[in-house]
């Protein structure tokens, strides 16, 4: 399925000569990732850093702005490189110029939330390898201009962050009664007999909330619903 | 009844299209083939394999769980009343264990009913589909894997987890991957272990003034005990514990789980019904007696030792074999395919008990992967005898 949604995008929107920046057309590329063609929820790509890094909402958050940040830079760069770029070693550029910003996100991160970067470790520099990244490289910006790919960029990477901070509200709240670490659930609730949801801390059931925001999903928008 | 058919088809018209409760129907559905056979007939041929439906194999598999479920009861009693230092015989005090077992263990049994009920009656309205009798048993087996001091609400929030979850997602009854009731006691020992295993929960030591926990009291089951003891395992009060206490399941344990007397009753009314697989049953015992056995032959550690007709009356093995692997959704439903999961739950069974004291109870995650592979085991099942049989017509 998420070979067909790629294949789709990658014919060229074609732009007319003087077209206004925020036409029809490219206001679909902030949109269409949000719902029709979510990148985790519809592509179901990026599944893994959604899976491991949602226990706390402060982390999703960060998480997603580095991901919007590699993604819209790493798309128009690629985009304006495209006539450039031979098409035998195009994912080689790709990935070097991915590599790169994420070098940067990271000492970025090091130098001003160095908490938060030690909290995430190696996914920062797993960006690199998140499946929306190079999906993204490969079916639009290759094919198109900068801005449209400045906007698919952060159209997919809001998406990929909303989908992240959903799952680590219901995470942090129910595994451990806090948001952004302050903590919700009062005291009263544990002296009662309430208890944190450890399961809630564990990956499966980050996997398994991401199934419930699909089913939701398709519950509202059944033109998702494949036949069968 | 009459009475009760008067009122029913009174009813009715409020229920069918058009009416005012037209939303409802499949609740006043559920109701009136609950008191009632159905009406439904098929509208031409003949369809009848078996008098037997859904609703009455449900029931059966109900009443072969009851021993289970009066054994626990008094269970409940007769572990808090050992740990009190009261009624140390078992024939001592019935009355006053089966009291206290019945004002513990019903609670839970009908949270457990109300919850899934509930989910089940709202997934059946939203789908326009009748409620289906699947539950009527889930109901039932979840109270009999809950240890006795289990919360209530967290009974009720693994039970709707394990419906939602386990079940209505896949489709309702007959669609679920693995057994819903073991994936709400998956759920709980996971979501929250200090409440699902150790050494406080399988007994109620709750006391009331001048009553007291006697000294030697030790909350353990002999499964935590035999990591440390291997065939040496006592009682709450630290008597030695024989392999026929354990057999009549004299010990701390879930609710139902630890009569393996019990769980073979149910499992005889079950085979004589022909509606649990003997299959199944025998592999399961006999892959837990083997892998008993290889470790009783290398036994570099006290667990290893313990005999394997021990093991197979420990904590919840004879339960999950007679009940919870037969399922007939979930498992294998090829014949040969039958021996191999029945086999491998047994062997899984005892190897996760012996080799990872942190899950002490290997019974469940052994069916529930083996829940997830049966898809897969049938597959091959199947490939091989297309095979054969290909062979067959090229030799021809």
């Amino acid at each position: 399925m998420s070979e067909q949604v790629t294949v789709k995008e990658a014919v060229e929107v074609k732009v007319e000569k003087k077209e206004a920046l925020f036409s029809k057309k490219n206001k679909r590329l902030l949109a269409d990732p949000m719902d029709d063609s979510n990148p985790i929820t519809v592509q179901v790509l990026g599944v893994c850093s959604a899976l491991a890094i949602t226990v706390q909402v402060e982390q999703a958050i960060v998480m997603s702005l580095s991901v919007i940040a590699v993604l819209a830079i790493g798309n128009v760069l690629v985009s304006l490189l495209r006539h450039a770029i031979p098409a035998r070693i195009r994912i080689i550029v790709q990935l070097v110029i991915v590599a790169t910003l994420v070098i940067l996100v990271d000492q970025i991160l090091q130098a001003f939330a160095y908490d938060v970067s030690k909290k995430l470790s190696v996914f920062v520099g797993l960006i690199i390898t998140n499946c929306i990244i190079m999906g993204r490289l490969e079916a639009f910006a290759m094919a198109n201009k900068p801005w449209q790919a400045l906007l698919d960029g952060l159209g997919n990477g809001a998406a990929y962050g909303m989908i992240l901070v959903v799952v680590a509200v219901f995470r942090e709240f129910f595994g451990s009664g806090k948001l952004f670490g302050v903590q919700l659930v009062p005291d009263a609730f544990y002296e009662a007999g309430y208890m944190n949801n450890n399961m809630m801390i564990l990956p499966p059931m980050a996997l398994i909330v991401v199934g419930l925001i699909i089913w939701f999903q398709r519950g509202r928008n059944t033109k998702l619903i494949e036949d069968h | 009844m009459q009475f009760l058919r008067d009122i029913l088809d009174k009813a009715r018209p409020n229920f069918e299209k058009g009416g005012k409760l037209e939303k409802f129907l499949p609740a006043f559905d559920a109701m009136e083939t609950f008191m009632f056979v159905p009406g439904h007939a098929a509208q031409r041929g003949s369809h009848i394999r078996d008098g037997i439906d859904m609703k009455r194999t449900m029931i059966t598999v109900v009443l072969a769980m009851i021993p289970c479920l009066l054994f626990g009861i008094w269970n409940a009693g007769h572990q808090h009343y050992l740990a009190l230092g009261q009624f140390l015989n078992a024939g001592d005090g019935m009355a006053e264990k089966i009291l206290f077992g019945m004002g513990k263990v019903l609670p839970i049994v009908i949270v457990a009913y109300g919850a899934g009920l509930t989910v089940e009656f709202i997934a059946a309205i939203i789908r326009k589909e009748q409620v289906n009798e699947g539950f009527l048993v889930s109901g039932m087996l979840i109270p009999l894997i809950m240890p006795v001091d289990v919360p209530l609400w967290m009974v009720a929030v693994a039970t709707i987890f394990a419906v939602i979850i386990g079940k209505e997602v896949f489709g309702g009854t007959g669609m679920n991957i693995m057994n819903p009731a073991l994936t709400a006691r998956a759920f709980l020992f996971f979501a929250y272990p200090t409440k699902m295993s150790g050494d406080k929960v399988w007994v109620n030591t709750g006391t009331e003034t001048g009553e007291a926990v006697v000294d030697a009291y030790s909350g353990e089951t002999p499964l935590s005990q035999a990591i440390e003891s291997g065939n040496n395992v006592t009682t709450v009060t630290g008597d030695p514990l024989s392999f026929m206490d354990m057999f009549l399941g004299f010990m701390p344990g879930s609710v139902g789980e630890t009569s393996t007397l019990a769980c073979l009753i149910g499992g005889l009314i079950l085979l004589v019904t022909g509606i649990g697989s003997w299959r199944i049953m025998l592999s399961v015992f006999v892959g837990g007696a083997v892998m008993a056995m290889i470790f009783n032959a290398v036994a570099v550690n006290p667990f290893m030792e313990v005999d394997a007709q021990t093991q197979l009356v420990m904590g919840g093995f004879a339960f999950g074999a007679v009940f919870m692997a037969t399922d007939p959704v979930t498992a294998a439903q090829t014949n040969t395919g039958k021996y191999i999961y029945g086999f491998l739950i047994g062997l899984f069974a005892i190897m996760i008990r012996v080799f990872n004291p942190a899950y002490p109870e290997g019974m469940m995650l052994a069916i529930l992967f083996l829940n997830v592979m049966a898809p897969l085991i049938d597959h091959y099942v199947i490939q091989a005898n297309i095979k054969r049989r290909l062979n067959r017509v090229k030799a021809a």
